[in-house]
């Protein structure tokens, strides 16, 4: 069979599983963008590459799944790297495939060409330049494999433009990339780790991204619930945990309640999964589960022992790992240990703010006026801490935001992402002002794909968490956090040909609902008090239970 | 050398054009220290053996298991028993240089 590098590489990635690519074309990969009118696989034409790597995240994130997308040489590639950097962050399956200029003309400055293989090094788990057709059948497999294995992350291939215009005759086809086999737990680690979770008065467990890319939510809520073990999660966790259990604490860290940040000062035994004792999660090192012993299992070696020495640790698949530990672990219900975290929430609830206009509020109304299971996609700032404080996020693979990089501009590609993958659920986007103006261009893809999005935009005209930390930080001196002019937003989207609605939260409850229950993308701008922080927050350098609880002092 | 005790780390890596890139770039994003670096192809030149020169701190673990995740190398070995001759040789060219 006749292939041309670049029908070969449409070939590899249909047999790969992949069915929708997003990307955009330019000069250096037109031979790819031919051959993929020849082919079946569903092509998305994003505004920008960026939100090409995010919508490839969206469905990664929400599906398990690795994801692909595409970008043409020199601006192209440069613009996709924050998405790879991003997705390398929180370890997340996508497959890049940048056009390059001829191999003949590399390194000779020429139009569109930047060193996209030294440009991508470090934000990629690894990343290869196709010297010719026949090595495609290497690397493309290869790439997937290396994107699903382990600690899952983007994996970028470079292709020349010859190389995608060379032919080549082929009688096969390699295997499909697929994830290695996770090392298996050691038996008598196990057993060490049973013992020591027995012998524990105050154990707790911390959960993060690691669990959900295993799919281990099921043990460890197993593992919970038989051992009485009180659960806290990073930013990246959320939905492991039902959110009604009682022995669930939420997120931990900068912006956690204060009776889930004394929980871990308590605690004498910290079973970490799936976590990486991230500085958002531990404040300051030295201040963190001061008193605990630590359990640390995760598929990635580097990370044991890189910011916090536990006693016993296992590099494997948590989900193996726990299947395994819950049968060797002794039951408890750990009456005293609960009673002391009932009475630590009990001392420090976590109160409904008093104003029906502020953004926790709507965060809340939001909950209660979607759909139960919705997939939500969450920018970067105030609304993302304050979504991740109380957003009921009931699955895994249901709350996809930008933990590791914080990237604003994440949610709205994401959500078309999840919206492709999942075409008959609802997507929700929660953003701000600030973080929808960095990939608005979008409004016009989410358009043209009728994708059936939700967007709620927390409008307070700040770029809102730089404005808390200026106030908290900076003597009050606010340096270009606000936004002099305020663009309706509404009448953008209108703008796009999607509907968009300008909403009062405080006077209008029924808005929302009404909103939310159009059919079709929507854009809601709602307007929120300009000057509210999230509490608590923990200051740089302070121990998690050093945290400013409420403005002007403790709570 | 610098006054501090220093260890090699042996390498044996794919010998390929990117390969000291990945390398060299995780020694600089994650603030490690190289001291030094030698480096031939060996097998044909299918592979290369490289020697870094690292100090022997507490980061040396951090630096094999990092090392150890990059897709070229095949091998991470810490070679505490080879004598750094071979780099004090070096400086000594590089003093004459």
């Amino acid at each position: 069979m006749k292939y041309t590098g670049a029908s070969l590489l449409m070939e590899l990635l249909k047999r790969q599983g992949i069915g929708i690519v997003a990307g955009i074309p330019g000069g250096a990969n037109l031979p790819v963008y031919d051959a993929l009118g020849q082919s079946d696989l569903r092509h998305i034409l994003v505004r920008h590459e960026q939100a090409g790597g995010f919508l490839a995240q969206g469905i990664a994130r929400s599906t398990g799944t690795a994801a692909a997308c595409f970008a043409t040489s020199g601006p192209g590639a440069v613009n996709l790297l924050t998405a790879i950097a991003d997705a390398k962050l929180d370890s997340v399956p996508i497959v890049a495939v940048t056009g390059q200029v001829a191999s003949r003309l590399i390194g000779t400055d020429a139009f569109q060409e930047v060193d996209t293989y030294g440009m991508s090094i470090p934000v990629t788990k690894h990343n290869f330049l196709v010297h010719s057709v026949s090595e495609l059948l290497e690397v493309v497999p290869e790439a997937f494999r290396l994107a699903l294995s382990g600690r899952q992350g983007p994996v970028l291939i470079d292709l020349p433009k010859d190389v995608q215009q060379a032919s080549t005759d082929l009688d096969s086809l390699p295997a499909p990339g697929v994830a290695d086999p996770a090392p298996e737990p050691d038996g008598a680690v196990l057993a060490a780790m049973a013992r020591l979770i027995a012998s524990a008065d105050r154990p707790l467990l911390y959960v993060g991204g690691g669990v959900v890319a295993s799919g281990a939510e099921a043990e460890v809520r197993v593992l919970s619930a038989a051992c009485g073990i009180p659960v806290v999660c990073t930013l990246m966790g959320l939905g492991i945990m039902d959110p009604d259990d009682p022995l669930h604490l939420g997120m931990l860290g900068m912006h956690g309640s204060r009776a889930t940040n004394l929980a871990v000062d308590r605690a004498d035994l910290l079973i970490a999964l799936g976590v990486r004792f991230d500085d958002r999660a531990t404040g300051s090192v030295a201040g963190f589960a001061p008193r605990a012993r630590v359990i640390h299992m995760d598929i990635d070696e580097a990370e044991i022992g890189k910011i916090r020495r536990p006693d016993i640790s296992a590099v494997c698949d948590v989900k193996r790992a726990l299947w395994r530990l819950n049968r060797l672990v002794a039951r408890s219900t750990r009456e005293t240990w609960r009673a002391e975290i009932h009475a630590l929430r009990t001392d420090h609830p976590v109160a409904t703010p008093d104003d029906p206009s502020h953004p926790a509020r709507l965060v809340d109304a939001l909950a209660v006026a979607a759909p139960e299971n919705a997939i939500v996609t969450v920018d970067v700032g105030q609304h993302q801490m304050w979504a991740a404080q109380s957003w009921p996020v009931r699955r895994t693979r249901r709350f996809l935001t930008s933990g590791g990089l914080g990237t604003m501009g994440f949610a709205l590609p994401a959500a078309m992402g999840a919206a492709l993958a999942h075409p008959h659920e609802t997507v929700l986007v929660l953003t701000g002002d600030g973080s929808l103006l960095i990939n608005i261009q979008e409004l016009a893809t989410i358009a043209e794909n009728d994708l059936d999005i939700k967007i709620c935009v927390f409008n307070n005209g700040y770029l809102g968490l730089v404005r808390q930390q200026q106030e908290l930080f900076y003597g009050g001196r606010y340096v270009a956090s606000r936004f002099d002019s305020r663009p309706d937003f509404a009448a953008i989207a209108r703008g796009f040909g999607i509907p968009g609605c300008t909403i009062r939260m405080a006077h209008d409850d029924g808005a929302l609902a009404r909103a939310l229950a159009i059919k079709g993308p929507v854009l809601l701008d709602i307007a929120v008090p300009e000057t509210e922080n999230v509490y608590p927050m923990v200051p740089p350098g302070k121990s998690n239970i050093e945290a400013i609880w409420s403005r002007g002092g403790d709570a | 050398m610098n006054g501090l005790p220093n260890t090699i780390v042996k390498l044996m890596v794919r010998n390929h054009p990117g390969a000291m890139s990945h390398i060299t770039g995780l020694f600089s994003r994650r603030g490690f220290n190289l001291e030094g670096i030698l480096c031939a192809p060996v097998d044909g030149g299918v592979e290369s053996a490289m020697y870094l020169l690292v100090r022997n701190d507490e980061s040396l673990e951090q630096i094999v298991k990092q090392l150890r995740k990059l897709y070229d190398v095949k091998s991470v070995t810490v070679q505490d028993d080879l004598d750094h001759t071979v780099f004090n040789r070096i400086e000594q060219l590089l003093s004459e240089a």
